[in-house]
């Protein structure tokens, strides 16, 4: 299998592995990692072909592209004589080629001269076809490497000939500041395609999202193609907020808006107003699950603290009479509760567990306070293997993307479904909600955590992983 | 909210979840409309072993849309080999996802997009009909009701309302 150069995004580092293994995954392709650093751009692949690296590459956010190595070295002698040695036979096959040859300086610059010095240096490549910018039938990159610092000269150097573009270009397209109806909980368009690549959403295929919002979500699915559904517990996020839309558009901004001005509306199938803790979704036993992935960032509650249905105590007789009569008039608002966030993540995964068909996927959000002396547990379910689990850090908080696949029955150890007893509080928020109560604390026992510096390291966190989630 | 959701609604009550009663749930005074998509072939051969076909002819009959076949159709007869044209399908799929940058592009070349691995298919009768059903039927206005507690739940502007009153959580 040959190797490949994917040129990376320096951004969102402890995704990246992560969104190529599912890009992988997803077009059923193996993929091996030769190189990679969580503080490089540079990344080595083997995978089987030109084909396989374009399907990869396509669904990619936090990659801009993928290469054939043509050569490779520590300085500029040495990839002369690597690009000789490797890449000679390839090169009467472009000769004719209307070809573009580029620089692409990392951690550092070349003024006009020297990249034209550069490229001429490659002459011996013998690419006698016309110069062109725009759309050339081939394109070589020398990629500069000027490692972590800045240092006199590159440290590692690479020509490849591009293979494909990635589709980043999806994180422009899917802005925000473009978009019709955000709220302020909307994730940005970059984390949101992340999670439904890493979640394998894909053509053909049915998603999920039980805290829709404005649906975000649910619309990178839509992106990668799958057919999408969501729901909420609040349906003013669904329904929209009427009134018009942005310049330009006229009737109310409501979910259904945003797919369309995406031309995505015939893959939602539609958003309902319900509660996780009270789904209408159909747990199948006998029947099997439906859904080929959920994603979800789950409410954190930090304004309101979290809440589901229900009231915060037994009502009596009265009370029940009360909303009996009373709860099919305009305006009535169904009472709800506080709830542990811990108690809701298990109800994710309980859930997941219940609608996932094998091999399907949940993605979902998790926040934790950085705090050295608490170890971090990371929900578990017999029924759900975890695959990776990425971290974005916040200066004293973070979060987490975890990403699970239901097993298949048969993956699943005898007696491993005897869950332990749940008695889930009813109090305040704050109790409930160890994170919200961090939060409004300020985080203040951590202020002398120096973070952001410290985010080197391997990818793929999985030291905290526990089976017991909640600590007693 | 399109009829295919309506396969994999229930009563939102937990008793009620054990009830054979509870699913499907029951369209009442139900406005539909029906807005026209394009056909996603590999979708609907994806989903249509994971209905629940018996509930789903009971619905279509509820809501008087014509009958549809006693025995669930097979996955395979949704679609018939092309004579090597794409089809609509497949051209969407390619659009899904934008694989070329302005900075990066190359000239295009004839490429199969790797979910396209099924071979063409042509859309059958069958497959038509099942998507002017699921994907292109919606239910925008009445209620659903289960059959097991009575409860209905509202649909209003195509957005159903599955939020419990108090006493019944
Ligand atoms: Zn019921």
């Amino acid at each position: 299998m040959p190797d490949y150069l994917v040129r990376m995004v320096q951004v969102h580092e402890s995704f990246r592995k992560a969104e190529l293994q599912a890009s992988a995954d997803v077009n059923g392709v193996k993929v091996e990692f030769v190189k990679y650093h969580e503080d490089s751009p540079f990344c080595i692949v083997r995978l089987p072909s030109d084909a396989a690296a374009r399907s990869v590459i396509s669904r990619s956010i936090l990659s801009h592209s993928i290469c054939e190595i043509w050569g490779q070295g520590p300085t500029y002698d040495a990839l002369h004589v690597s690009t000789k040695e490797s890449s000679s036979s390839k090169w009467p096959q472009y000769a004719q080629a209307p070809f573009r040859f580029t620089l692409d300086s990392y951690r550092g610059s070349r003024t006009a001269e020297e990249q034209t010095a550069i490229v001429n240096s490659f002459s011996y490549l013998g690419l006698s076809g016309p110069a062109r910018m725009k759309t050339p039938e081939a394109s070589f990159r020398v990629f500069e490497d000027y490692g972590a610092v800045q240092s006199d000269g590159p440290r590692y150097l690479y020509l490849g000939r591009l293979i494909a573009s990635s589709g980043r270009q999806a994180k422009t397209t899917y802005d925000l500041k473009k978009r019709h109806y955000i709220s302020t909980t909307s994730m940005d368009a970059e984390l949101a395609l992340l999670t439904a690549n890493i979640a394998l959403a894909a053509p053909g295929k049915l998603f999920y999202d039980p805290f829709m919002g404005t649906g975000g979500f649910p619309l990178a699915c839509a992106h990668f193609g799958a057919v999408v559904c969501g729901s909420d517990i609040d349906g003013r996020s669904i329904r929209g907020t009427g009134g018009s839309a942005r310049r330009g558009q006229v009737g109310k901004k409501d979910v259904e808006l945003n797919f369309k001005q995406y031309g995505l509306e015939s893959r939602y199938l539609g958003g309902f107003v319900s509660d996780l803790t009270n789904t209408p979704l159909r747990l199948s036993t006998a029947r099997g699950g439906y859904l080929d992935g959920i994603i979800c960032d789950p409410p954190y509650g930090i304004r309101e603290g979290l809440k589901v249905l229900g009231s915060r105590a037994t009502l009596d007789d009265t009370e029940r009479a009360t909303h009996r009569d009373r709860y099919q008039e305009a305006g009535y608002i169904p009472p709800k509760r506080p709830y542990s966030f811990t108690a809701l993540l298990d109800d994710i995964l309980a859930f997941s567990v219940a609608t996932l068909v094998e091999n399907g996927r949940l993605s979902m959000w998790m926040p934790t306070a950085n705090d050295a002396d608490v170890e971090l547990v990371i929900p578990t379910h017999p029924c759900l293997e975890i695959v990776s689990v990425c971290v974005q850090e916040f200066n004293k908080w973070s979060r987490r993307l975890l990403t699970y696949r239901r097993r298949a029955a048969a993956e699943v150890p005898l007696g491993a479904l005897e869950t332990g007893s749940r008695d889930y509080e009813r109090g305040r928020a704050d109790d409930l909600n160890a994170f919200r109560k961090r939060y409004f604390e300020g985080f203040k026992e951590f202020e002398e955590v120096e973070l952001g510096a410290g985010r080197s390291g391997e990818v793929d966190d999985t030291k905290g992983i526990s089976g017991r989630w909640r600590k007693k | 909210m399109k009829l295919l959701t309506l396969n994999f609604l229930t009563c939102a009550l937990k008793p009620c979840k054990a009830s054979p009663l509870s699913f499907p749930l029951h369209p009442r005074d139900a406005e539909l409309e029906i807005v026209e998509s394009e056909l996603n072939l590999s979708f609907l051969r994806n989903i249509l072993p994971r209905l629940a076909w018996e509930e789903l002819r009971g619905v279509v009959r509820e809501l008087g849309l014509p009958d549809l076949p006693e025995i669930m159709p097979e996955a395979e007869a949704l679609g018939k080999a092309s004579s090597g044209k794409k089809t609509n399908e497949n051209a969407a799929n390619e659009n899904t996802i934008t694989t070329t940058t302005d900075e990066d592009e190359l000239s295009p070349k004839p490429e199969v997009q790797p979910e396209a691995e099924e071979p063409d298919l042509e859309p059958t009768q069958t497959a038509l009909d099942l998507h002017r059903l699921l994907l292109e039927t919606s239910l925008r206005a009445g209620s659903l009701v289960c059959g097991n507690c009575g409860h209905a739940y509202k649909v209003k502007e195509g957005v159903a309302n599955f939020l419990l009153p108090g006493h019944l959580v």
